[in-house]
């Protein structure tokens, strides 16, 4: 599996995207090129709509119901949300790793060939269970309990397990939310190497709360912040201040809201 | 979160202001022993009225097995498989009556379990608009507020001749198979069994919601997000995890089946001949008792007892076992 | 690579995953169209023809006994009066030992082998087939006679109907009181009321609506209920006219709906259907009114 590393031509792009809820608009007017290859962190205050705008890259938001977006985002030229588009095939090659661990109620074994099986897998199954499990670094933790219930992992084993599942069908770009919240700073350590890992291959956007891990793990930084509705006082509506790579942001960003941010001022 | 403190700010307020009113300042701080006694009384019947349950269902089992001893002694197990049953020579057996409980029961099940499993997933998946959704929830579990004896009105005169003929082009075609071998002419098993269905479907449909429900939306997202098409993430996924809810109600309907009387009395055809068609009429339990229970008299007494005696304990197991699985299977998740 | 992917992300809509979904997806609505079907059909029929023969006078007069040379059946009123005392008898009895049972499952012993006990008994209580309840009640009431002598009476079908609702009532109570936050027990007990205060001032009326919830439901199940009433209550066609009445037997509209649906009569069928409608709008709407209690009450499970 070679991907050769073509800087020009974004993975993803987001191009005029704006999500509402029912009535309520959560996130407007984002536009924003997703680099191959590369690592995007999208950070940003509670409520600015970062989950909001990454479930919209792989479509998980048809799962909720209200949700609509207008705008388009460009998968590898397509515009996933075109009329003929199949959700599913988008799916299959843009995964998510989600906040929460969700392992399913199966073995550990079973949990990273359920995602294989389903997508077509065709080669050696324990090879593959061996081999995404090793590159989400949690294999020697598992490789003596393959049958046992992907339940009675720790937290952070359980959401490396779930990296390990998504990265097992291979797909193209892997979708992160905030993989690290719940995990304490060794695990968060060990799923920031295996991000440094899966770089080579995939292309990664990850949600995070932390500066410190945007700045380590990410090539590119894109910073959400919410206004205020204009008569409506309660709602807020986010939206994308700044876009560029992680060491502009982190060292000269252009917006002043940005710097704020990220020295800690708000948020 | 709020309103309830307030809730309780405003209870404790009350209460004081109770007894500010009642009485001179604080009288009540040593309790009077008449407060104690009505604490006690009210603990002992509370208690009384709860044990009011198991008495009530022991003396059903002894009232029941008491009345029925003189046909136990008398046929003991031979009464569960002879199909005689004879007031003039005194001969009795139940197996008609068991045949007929259990093949309208299992046959409802059959049809009532993809019907109803079907539904509940239909309305819990987001297919349609959810108000739709809802509506089709709400008239499923009306259906189980109309009374058995309409169910049974409505069969008689507008189920049964309306499905005749379909029943006919069954016979005809497939007439050779023993299941089939009696022509439609009326009441029978098979009208039965469909307003069974009609009866058991709403228990079916509204638990396998419930359970369906409650399955956490991450285990959904976790199946979507690796791009497992809809009905792979609810065959895989959803239904699996929900199982031992689904399979509690099933149980649950299976109880009521082989217990429910009125709709099945008015549409069996009550006929003791035994055969083996789920055309021909003939009787369950539940129908045997109403039916001949309030004419009998002697011995035929204490064999329709026997009978309720068996429809008794067939239900309990049934019960016991649904409450058993529900536990075994939820377990199992956790 | 070990996926044979497809090169578009286009919806392919001969793909077997495809195929079988929406083939899938529409058995499902086929299954929820069927599923509703039944309900439709049962309750136009009902609406319709039963109230195309509902009238003053169904509703009132006494029914005549079957046979082909009248011009009118009568009507259906002692079976409609005589419903609503059964279930009255029934809710006397059950209510109170239903909700003092409820009581005491949550207040005093959450999970005590005994109420592990009495939870599991209700739970087998509610599966207990409504015909045995009949023939218990005959059983122990009508075959003794022990109710001063009579046989067949409205209160002996009223206290086998009520053995139907008991169980219901207890585990309806039982939950709707395990929904109130032990927060508002704290604060009852913490200001110095005693535990009867604190049930009957505090957790029974937070619980009040889910309670009535259950109630209702019970009740309007053992209204329809006939099995329990053929032998125990029996039928008459007669309105109850004293007190002593009451021990007698007693007509309902569920046995007049079995009785006369199986008269060979066509005016006797007729107040058969006209019976159903007043039945099943009384039912539905009891039904509806305890939905719509449980959806507006303080601590029902759609809000908590
Ligand atoms: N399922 C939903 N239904 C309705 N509104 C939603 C839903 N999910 C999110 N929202 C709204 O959309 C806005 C953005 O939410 P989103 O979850 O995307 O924020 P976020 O940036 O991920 O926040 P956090 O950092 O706390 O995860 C919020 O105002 C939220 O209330
Ligand atoms: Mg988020």
């Amino acid at each position: 599996m070679i991907k050769k590393n073509i800087k020009s031509t974004p993975s993803v792009s987001l191009d005029n995207v704006s999500i509402t809820y029912g009535n309520s608009v959560a996130v407007k007017n984002v536009f924003c090129n997703i680099e191959k290859n590369q690592v995007t962190s999208f950070i940003g205050p509670s409520g600015c709509g970062k989950s909001t705008v990454i479930r919209a890259i792989n479509r998980m938001n048809d799962l909720i119901e209200g949700c609509k977006l207008s705008g388009s985002v460009i998968f590898e030229g397509i515009d996933i949300y075109a009329e003929d588009i199949d959700p599913v095939e988008v799916r299959r090659k843009i995964g998510m790793v989600f906040q929460q661990p969700n392992p399913f109620p199966k073995s550990i074994y079973e949990n990273i060939a359920f995602g294989a099986r389903v997508n077509g897998y065709k080669g050696n199954m324990d090879q593959l269970v061996e081999e995404s499990l090793t590159k989400a670094a949690v294999w020697d933790e598992c490789k003596d309990k393959l049958n046992e219930s992907g339940y009675s992992l720790s937290g952070g084993q359980q959401q490396r397990l779930c990296i390990a599942r998504t990265i097992a069908i291979e797909p193209d770009v892997i979708l992160m939310d905030e993989p690290c919240s719940a995990l304490d700073p060794l695990s968060t350590l060990k799923i920031e190497e295996t991000i440094h890992e899966l770089k080579k291959n995939f292309t990664i956007i990850i949600v995070t709360h932390n500066m410190q891990q945007a700045n380590r793990v990410s090539d590119y930084t894109a910073f959400f912040n919410t206004e205020k509705k204009d008569k409506d006082l309660s709602g807020k509506i986010g939206f994308l201040v700044e876009f560029d790579k992680t060491k502009k942001m982190f060292t000269s960003p252009n917006q002043k809201s940005t710097q704020d941010y990220i020295s800690g001022k708000f948020g | 979160m709020k309103n309830l403190k307030l809730d309780i700010d405003s209870y404790c307020k009350l209460l004081l202001r109770v007894d500010k009113a009642n009485t001179s300042k604080f009288s009540l701080r040593k309790r009077p022993t008449s407060e104690k006694l009505v604490d006690v009384g009210f603990k002992n019947i509370v208690v009384a009225m709860a044990s009011m349950v198991a008495v009530v269902l022991f003396s059903i089992f002894a009232v029941v097995y008491y009345e029925s001893t003189e046909s136990i002694s008398r046929y003991g197990l031979r009464f569960l498989f002879n199909s005689a049953w004879n007031p003039v020579t005194d001969e009795y057996g139940a197996f008609t009556a068991i045949y007929g409980t259990l093949i309208t029961s299992i046959a409802s099940l059959l049809i009532a379990i993809p019907l109803g499993v079907g539904t509940a997933i239909f309305i819990t998946e987001n297919i349609i608009p959810e108000y739709i959704r809802n509506v089709i929830g709400i008239m499923v579990e009306l259906l189980a507020a109309i009374p058995s004896v309409v169910l049974g009105l409505w069969a008689v005169f507008i189920m049964e001749p309306f499905i005749r003929p379909f029943l006919n082009i069954i016979y005809e075609l497939f007439g050779f198979i023993p299941f089939f071998s009696t022509q439609p002419l009326g009441a029978g098993m098979m009208p039965a069994i469909l307003i069974l269905v009609v009866m058991i479907l709403p228990i079916i449909t509204s638990i396998s919601k419930d359970s369906l429900k409650q399955v956490p939306s991450k285990l959904r997202q976790a199946a979507y997000g690796i791009g497992a098409s809809r009905w792979t993430t609810i065959f895989k996924v959803i239904i699996p995890a929900a199982i031992s809810g689904i399979t509690g109600g099933v149980l649950l309907a299976l109880g009521r089946a082989m217990g429910e009387t009125m709709a099945v009395t008015m549409i069996i055809g009550n006929s003791n001949n035994f055969s083996w068609s789920i055309f021909a009429p003939s009787y369950t339990i539940s129908s045997m008792l109403a039916n001949q229970f309030g004419e009998a008299d002697g011995s035929q007494v204490s064999s329709l007892m026997y009978a309720a005696l068996i429809l008794m304990i067939l239900t309990l197991l049934v019960n016991v076992f649904a409450q058993w699985i529900v536990k075994k299977l939820s377990l199992k998740y956790q | 690579m070990n996926y044979t992917s497809q090169k578009s992300l286009t919806y392919n809509p001969s793909l077997a995953r495809n195929i079988g979904n929406r083939t899938l997806t529409i058995i499902s609505a086929l299954f929820a169209f069927i599923s509703v079907l039944p309900l439709i059909l049962v309750i136009s029929y009902v609406l319709i023809k039963g109230g195309s023969y509902i009238n003053i006078e169904t509703l009132i007069l006494e029914p005549e006994p079957p046979g082909d040379d009248l011009l009118s059946a009568g009507g259906i009123g002692p079976a409609i009066t005589g419903t609503f005392i059964m279930a009255v008898i029934a809710s006397i009895i059950s209510i109170p030992v239903g909700v003092g049972g409820g009581i005491y499952l949550t207040e005093y012993s959450k999970s005590g082998k005994f109420a592990k006990f009495i939870r599991f008994g209700s739970n087998v209580l509610a599966g207990v087939p409504s015909i045995i309840s009949g023939v218990f009640i005959y059983a122990i009431i009508v075959s003794t006679k022990i109710l001063f002598g009579s046989m067949f009476s409205g209160i002996a079908g009223g206290i086998s109907l009520s053995i139907l609702m008991l169980p219901t009532i207890i585990k309806t109570t039982d939950e709707a009181l395990k929904l109130v936050p032990d927060d508002m027990r704290r604060a009852a007990l913490g200001v110095g009321a005693s535990k009867f205060t604190m049930i009957t001032n505090i957790t029974l009326p937070a619980a009040f609506s889910s309670i009535c919830t259950g109630v209702l439901l019970a009740l309007a199940r053992a209204a329809g209920e006939t099995a329990p009433l053929i032998f125990t209550a029996l039928f008459s066609r007669y309105y109850i006219t004293s007190f002593d009445d009451l021990f007698y037997e007693m007509g309902s509209l569920s046995v007049l709906i079995y009785n006369f649906a199986l008269e060979p009569y066509e005016a006797q069928n007729q107040l058969a259907w006209a019976a159903s409608f007043i039945l099943v709008v009384v039912l539905l709407s009891l039904n509806i009114l305890s939905r719509w209690i449980g959806s507006h009450g303080a601590f029902s499970k759609n809000k908590l």
